[in-house]
């Protein structure tokens, strides 16, 4: 009997561990984010559909933005996008958007063919500002609150679903003022 | 017959040997050898975040290339490899390290090796006594025969 004491309790420590992983698994393999809880990186740069002007992050500061990294050569963008625009209608949170290593010409009629839901664009032509984000892959989308706090990051298209269960609900919770 | 299989053995190593030259995708050329070893050290311990099995080095997407450029950078304005680290950390996480810090969220990596070869030299040394004491149970004459 007490030579499958020990294989028993090893096999038991084996699924206790496998079912921990299991259990905390990230979401569809993605990565944590290190922003999350983190000040959002500054950034200055030309306004896509004003060259002229530059957006700024500094300028963002005192309400709550969703900061949204696409681009044209990104094909789960052109999914996600009905979602953008649904958020542009809600009107609830100004929507900024990254496009990130893009051209620039072809990023303004992507905008003029299925609408603009973006508050401003800020054109990252060298994909830098991204890699401050620590974005890998578009689309992602930041949460940031008036303090200039990332609260949220998603990986992957931003679906109405998404959208309803965890942006919505964060922005109305009490202490979420500056909206 | 087997001449001709080991010539075409040969040519196919020649074959695979050529395949590996081909997919070297790096090529930037650093002005020094010692920081080019760095550089190569570097962005062969730091992870590729959209193919994350590859290591910057080898990888051919446009993040890991722009990763690639800052890492050079880097080290032309003089900083230091944990500054290059220390960036990308920041950044990505410690996802992007392919050898892990040692911190209080990853010290069971670095621990769970030795503690589980202590458990084998535990088990180890309890089978040898056992079957040590066997062997002496075994000591006395078979079959009449006398032991030297």
């Amino acid at each position: 009997m007490n030579r499958f004491i020990l294989p028993i309790v090893a096999f038991a420590l084996l699924v206790v561990v496998l079912a921990i992983g299991i259990r905390h698994a990230p979401e569809k393999g993605t990565v944590p984010s290190v922003l999350v809880g983190r000040a959002a990186p500054a950034f200055a740069l030309p306004n896509l559909t004003d060259p002229a002007q530059t957006v700024r992050s500094s300028d963002l500061k005192g309400r709550w933005y969703l900061f949204n990294v696409w681009g044209t050569w990104c094909f789960e963008c052109r999914a996600e996008h009905e979602t953008l625009l649904e958020v542009r209608r809600a009107g609830v949170v100004p929507l900024i958007g990254l496009d990130w290593k893009d051209d620039d010409a072809e990023a303004r009629s992507w905008l003029q063919q299925l609408g603009n839901p973006y508050d401003a664009v800020a054109a990252d032509h060298i994909g830098r500002t991204a890699i401050d984000w620590g974005v890998y892959g578009a689309p992602e989308t930041f949460l940031v609150n008036p303090q200039g706090v990332v609260v949220y990051k998603l990986v992957g298209p931003l679906t109405h679903e998404v959208w309803a269960r965890e942006i919505l609900p964060r922005l109305s919770r009490p202490g979420a003022a500056g909206t | 017959m087997r001449r001709l299989a080991f010539l075409m053995l040969l040519g196919a190593l020649a074959a695979l040997g050529l395949a590996g030259l081909a997919v070297a995708v790096d090529t930037t050329q650093m002005p020094t050898p010692e920081l080019q070893a760095r550089y190569s050290a570097l962005t062969h311990e730091l992870r590729c975040m959209q193919c994350q099995n590859q290591s910057l080095a080898d990888s051919q997407v446009g993040l890991a290339s722009d990763l690639r450029a800052e890492v050079r950078d880097m080290l032309l304005a003089g900083k230091s490899d944990d500054d290059v680290r220390a960036f990308m950390v920041a950044r990505y996480g410690d996802f992007i390290l392919f050898r892990p810090r040692f911190a209080a969220r990853t010290a069971w990596l670095w621990v769970a090796p030795g503690v589980l070869l202590l458990i084998g030299l535990v088990v180890f040394a309890r089978v040898v006594r056992q079957r040590g004491a066997l062997v002496d149970a075994d000591q006395d004459p078979v079959d009449g025969e006398p032991r030297p």
